[in-house]
């Protein structure tokens, strides 16, 4: 381990040692962390990656650490699903989807993010760690933190689905419920940090956290075989997930692990919390913050701090954006279950919506190879779809009844 | 009742270590302008030719300044600015 050379701010460059500390402190821009990628280069090579055990650490030297990870250690390496039915259905040639509803402990993609949070966290020598959250972040602390031995301070807007915050609880970590937005709650949390020295992972451990989404991407190389695919569609919260999936397509290929790299990159959003999508659409380089109104609450950031560098990706890469009606994310999610057996949290419908409008438009070329980052499983957010799905066949418990409901699925067949 | 603002942990340096520091009502940006002259580079941090940096965000009574008029916002006295670093990536 211990390839990390330190943090840079990614706006004007200015280097800082391994410190649990997020902005820089001369123009605040956010800090990331920098590889001898040269180092990894000769170390890390495919078989090295495939002789460890399916999981996150098998990439451990593109993550941040300088010990062995001691949190999360089944997190990660979730299938990657080839989506015939679905790509037939949309009249795409080779679709994937990144099945992130099945990530351990807590089926999201924030499992992969904390692990290396909470590793990084105990490295640091905190005894207590905090997050802001929506609710799929809230689940993962409360769960990695309680196997990990953390004391835990979550903080959530008191508006979340009752089921969220019932799966954080579960794990009796101290869950503050703000009168508020995300937002408001995230802007509270930056003042709550200022004072309490504590792991907060979304904030003074966010340069760290922010790397663990990496590993989806590498997982996406690994899994079509060391291969980059051509369009990858994202769903955007802060903007960081597609950056960091960008970042790791680009780290795989300086250090030799694919050789090609010529993936356009798709960012999708809820039309009612779109800020980095409406400047993709506008081509506008400010990303102006908006109040969120959305069925997908797990993408409900108004104020989105990775937006810019979200939209520079997505410009580079020659991909493009798209947002999706509250009618239109239900309509999804019920469609890649019933085509692909894959139940996904309203980011999934928001992201397979998305790309459907991508599609019709011309912006995404059915043709092209396609992966779907689908992040968190459908049954954390039931409420979603309550009322939009058919009814059950209520029956006595004999065949006369049964057989009445037959001869009615029959002649609707 | 002067203008309250906030001071976030990067800048306290600044501020002498002062987590709160008062100034005169007036725009944001000339509150910022006239701050810098008791903390020699307070303005340079927050902003940039006149405009607001884009990782800082300015709330006034709790409300950011861009669903108002950014650093062109109207602050009068008893009003609560913070100034907070950009941060996200919760979900």
């Amino acid at each position: 381990m211990g390839f990390v050379k330190g943090l840079k701010c990614r706006e004007c460059a200015r280097e800082y040692p391994i410190d649990p500390i997020y902005v820089c402190e001369f123009c605040f821009g956010p800090l990331e962390v920098v590889y001898d990628l040269e180092g990894i280069k000769g170390v890390l090579t495919r078989e090295l990656i495939e002789s460890r055990p399916q999981n996150l650490w098998r990439y451990k030297e593109l993550l941040p650490l300088d010990k062995e990870p001691t949190v999360g250690l089944h997190s990660g390496f979730t299938p990657l699903v080839r989506a015939d039915k679905l790509a037939k259905h949309l009249g795409m040639r080779e679709l994937y989807i990144k099945d992130d509803t099945v990530t351990h402990p807590t089926l999201s993609f924030k499992d992969r993010v904390v692990a290396v949070a909470l590793s990084k966290a105990k490295e640091f020598g905190f005894d207590t760690v905090a997050c802001a959250s929506t609710g799929n972040l809230a689940h993962s602390v409360s769960a990695h933190g309680a196997a990990a031995g953390l004391k835990r301070y979550i903080f959530i807007p008191a508006t979340l689905e009752k089921s969220k915050i019932i799966a954080s609880l579960a794990y009796e970590p101290n869950l503050i419920a703000v009168d508020g937005n995300y937002d408001d709650v995230n802007r509270l949390c930056s003042e709550v940090a200022n004072k309490y020295n504590w792991a907060f992972v979304n904030i003074n451990i966010r340069p760290f956290y922010a790397e663990g989404s990496k590993t989806q991407g590498y997982e996406i190389l690994e899994q079509l075989g060391w291969k980059a695919p051509d369009a990858v569609v994202v769903p955007c919260a802060s903007g960081s997930l597609l950056t960091k999936i960008w970042k790791s397509f680009k780290e795989a290929q300086e250090i030799g692990l694919i050789s090609d790299l010529d993936t356009k990159v798709y960012s999708a959003q809820a039309t009612g919390c779109s800020p980095i999508v409406a400047a993709i659409k506008a081509n506008e380089d400010v990303i102006r913050p908006v109040k969120p109104n959305t069925v997908a609450k797990s993408l409900a950031i108004g104020n989105p701090a990775d937006g810019f560098y979200a939209k520079q990706v997505v410009n580079n890469t020659g991909g493009d954006g798209e947002d999706a009606s509250d009618a239109e994310i239900i309509d999804a999610i019920k469609l890649m279950a019933r085509t692909e057996g894959i139940f996904a949290e309203t980011a999934g419908g928001v992201t397979l919506a998305s790309t459907i409008k991508l599609l019709e438009s011309g912006k995404l070329d059915r043709d092209a190879c396609t992966v779907l980052c689908i992040t968190g499983n459908g049954l954390k957010t039931k409420e979603a779809i309550v009322g939009h799905t058919s009814e059950p066949h209520h029956i006595e418990p004999n065949m006369k009844s049964f057989e009445a409901v037959m001869d009615k699925l029959k002649k609707n067949d | 009742m002067p203008v309250t603002v906030k001071i976030p942990v990067p800048l306290q340096r600044i501020t002498e270590g002062k987590e709160e520091v008062t100034g005169e009502p007036g725009t944001i940006i000339a509150l910022i302008n006239s701050l810098d002259k008791q903390y020699p580079g307070l303005a340079e941090r927050i902003s940039e030719d006149g405009k607001l940096r884009r990782f800082v965000n300015v709330y006034v009574n709790e409300e950011d300044v861009r669903f108002m008029k950014n650093e062109e916002t109207e602050v009068k006295d008893g009003d609560e600015i913070s100034i907070v670093p950009a941060i996200a990536g919760g979900r």
